[in-house]
């Protein structure tokens, strides 16, 4: 039998480490490649060490879900002592690196993972991504069960809830994407306009990433090294174009990015005002990148231009980022009420469990009883027999009726479990056992 | 003439007003899809109490000048209702609806007690006429209400200090397309409206007025915005220049509903 509380329900486990608890060289030893995260669930399961696993691996986490047969306490040490020989580490080497949370705390520990909340960035989405992802391929390999499939699922209806109810995640938290969102302010969706990207560094890749997230529609490359542009282009599916193209690619571009080194003017106003005449006055968003700076100062003057450098982005970050900090109760909120949902859920279905094991132990009882008393029933009619059998049935069941209707319906369901726990306790003749 | 119909729409409003503020400014999204629900039976309620008034009159809503101002109201909201149907945009609900609530405010304080004297003009042509009058002028408060957001919008862009509201409104692109297409309808409302004025003016009198100011204005009205359509695609204009000349043609739209009716008009006028 279970201990009684808290953890009397599922034996639910987590072990793991994350960005606030490990530093990154000791995330990088404690990692699982996703081959692997299927690997270990999998011999969680067949050791019999836990009857469901799931491992969730990115780059700030790794967390090994276990629903256990035994105590949840012994489930915790038994995933913790697994992960670490899974890496060939010893114990001593991840001494406060890993936490363990079971019962309620893991339920919530996870919902705040899917919400977001316990993410490096505040609200980040792609969190939410990795866990489908995860849950999906887990799902597939068979190593979650009924607990673990509703403990994600509920996770995942809790990261879609505070992303749509709450301003959590809504605005961009890094410049490359407050750039790119800001564009998408002034002309909609991307799918339908063309980007320029003026120089071929890591920046460049980066705000290229998110246009292509945003499915911009043309998407061009200029370097001073062609080479280089070249590169990038392939990796991102663009065209690269050499330097010489670049005030004409400016009169073609809704969007430009400038992102080069050394303090080089990509962009004056004279040639701005240039292109705008080219392009018929149509608006154009110009994300200035580069430190020096890429744009002459005096192109913002320029009529149905919009210009943003680094120092402007980054204010708005700084702004996103107390923006979300301002969402957290809310989302804290969200969290609570998904883990008082489950917790409902994993309740009913603990008390179904017991009035089953009730139900079965009255049984043999009952069973028993008719054994010790065939010498009585020998005397009996077969038709006699079979209505004492079925007498007999019937008074289990009707004892069994009324715990079961209460504690469906009542409330303080958690209490009437233990209340028949107790009962299920004398009944198993537990003590004597022991 | 007081209507509990009236206060419950009055009432609707406000809550869908509000509704659209909390979802601006509250940053709840939920919000986003109750405010139109209750724009929705706003709408119903006003189509209700303007039956019902129409009933009491004896009339056609629009039988007074404070009926059409009504129905001016309503039509305004419909307008703006199948927009954000069709565009998804609830945050402009936000804005709209004040303009909306303070008409109808205004209206409430100037209610007549007492039924006015039944217009001798009936008629089907004419019910086209007036209708599409009052829908084109509702169009073009449309596009000036979108007018302003992009004009807002647009300041704050370049001003680089996007606001916690920013977010929220739609990108200038798209409230530009909302803009002129609002234009279009009302450009279309009201060109029918002409065309059935002088259907129902030659059959009343066999002849048809073209030096009547409110003829002369509502040319002058379908001229401006003509040209700021035309403007919209032109260099040097598209963007805020053409957003801040359509908010500007809306003033002759005020003036031509309000002060000619008023007084300058000879058998427009409704006293």
């Amino acid at each position: 039998m279970g201990g009684r509380g808290e953890n009397s329900g599922f034996r639910l486990a987590l072990v793991g480490c994350n960005h606030r608890s490990a530093s990154v060289e000791n995330r990088e030893r404690m990692t699982f490649t996703p081959e692997q995260a299927l690997t270990a669930a999998g011999e969680l399961c067949v050791r019999g060490i836990i009857a469901e696993a799931m491992v969730i691996s990115t780059c700030n986490r790794s967390e090994v879900y276990g629903v256990a047969n035994g105590d949840s306490e012994d489930a915790a040490a038994a995933l913790e002592s697994f992960f670490i020989g899974f890496h060939g580490m010893e114990a001593e080497q991840t001494n406060g690196r890993l936490y363990r949370h079971s019962g309620t705390e893991a339920v919530r520990h996870l919902f705040r993972v899917a919400a977001g909340l316990d993410s490096m960035l505040l609200g980040e989405a792609e969190i939410l991504g990795q866990l489908r992802d995860t849950y999906g391929k887990a799902l597939e390999r068979g190593t979650t069960g009924p607990v673990l499939n509703r403990l994600f699922q509920a996770a995942l209806e809790v990261g879609k809830r505070v992303r749509t109810e709450t301003e959590l995640g809504a605005r961009p938290m890094s410049v490359a994407f407050a750039g790119v969102k800001l564009a998408e302010s002034v002309f909609g969706e991307l799918a339908g306009h063309s980007a320029l990207v003026v120089g071929s560094g890591a920046v460049a890749a980066q705000v290229i990433e998110h246009l292509r997230r945003r499915e911009i529609g043309e998407l061009r490359i200029v370097s001073r090294t062609y080479e280089h542009a070249e590169s990038l282009a392939r990796k991102f599916d663009a065209q690269a174009a050499g330097w010489d193209y670049l005030e004409s690619l400016l009169c073609w571009a809704d969007v430009v990015v400038t992102s080069v080194a050394g303090g080089v003017t990509v962009l004056d106003r004279a040639m701005l005002e240039k292109s705008m005449a080219a392009r018929k006055g149509r608006a154009v968003f110009i994300m200035d990148l580069g430190v020096p700076r890429n744009v002459e100062p005096q192109a913002a003057e320029v009529y149905n231009a919009y210009i943003y450098n680094v120092d402007d982005l980054g204010e708005i970050v700084e702004r996103n980022r107390q923006s979300r900090e301002a969402e957290i109760p809310s989302a804290e909120a969200l969290v609570e009420e998904h883990v008082g949902k489950f917790d409902a859920w994993r309740n009913s279905v603990e008390a179904v469990r017991l009035i089953e094991d009730l139900r079965r132990q009255l049984h043999d009882e009952r069973r028993v009883f008719l054994r010790e008393q065939q010498r009585i029933l020998d005397h009996l009619a077969p038709e006699q027999r079979e209505a004492v059998e079925r007498l007999t049935e019937n008074l289990v069941e009707r004892i069994l009726k009324g715990p079961a209707k209460r504690l469906r319906h009542a409330p303080g369901l958690r209490e009437r479990i233990e209340e028949l726990e107790i009962l299920r306790d004398l009944f198993s003749g537990r003590e004597d056992q022991n | 003439m007081h209507s509990p119909l009236f206060d419950a729409c009055l009432g609707l409003y406000t809550a869908s007003l509000a509704a659209y503020i909390g979802f601006l400014y509250g940053e709840k999204r939920p919000m986003g899809k109750i405010a139109p629900m209750l724009l929705g039976a706003a709408i119903v309620v006003h189509y209700l109490a303007l039956m019902e008034r129409s009933r009491w009159m004896h009339s056609v809503p629009y039988n007074d000048l404070y009926g059409s101002m009504s129905l001016f109201a309503w039509l305004v909201a419909v307008t703006y209702f199948v927009l954000e149907m069709w565009y998804r945009q609830p945050s402009v609900g936000a804005v709209v609806l004040p303009f909306l609530l303070v008409w109808e405010i205004a209206l409430a304080i100037a209610a007549p007690a007492t039924p006015p004297p039944i217009s001798p003009g009936k008629g089907a042509v004419l019910a086209f006429h007036i209708t599409l009058g009052i829908l084109g002028y509702a169009a073009f408060a449309l596009s000036f209400i979108l007018s302003l957001i992009f004009i807002l919008q647009s300041r704050m862009l370049r001003a680089r200090r996007p606001g916690r509201a920013f977010w929220r409104f739609p990108p200038l692109d798209v409230l530009a397309r909302m803009s002129r297409g609002s234009i279009w309808v009302g450009l279309a409302a009201c060109s029918a409206s002409l065309v059935f004025g002088f259907i129902w003016d030659r059959r009343v009198r066999g002849s048809f007025s073209l030096t009547d100011p409110k003829v002369i204005f509502t040319f002058a009205i379908l001229v401006l915005y003509g040209m700021v359509l035309w403007l919209s695609g032109r260099a040097g204009w598209r963007g805020p220049r053409v957003a801040r000349f359509c908010a500007l043609c809306f003033l002759l739209v005020l003036f031509s509903y309000t002060l000619v009716n008023l007084y300058l008009t000879g058998f427009h006028r409704y006293f």
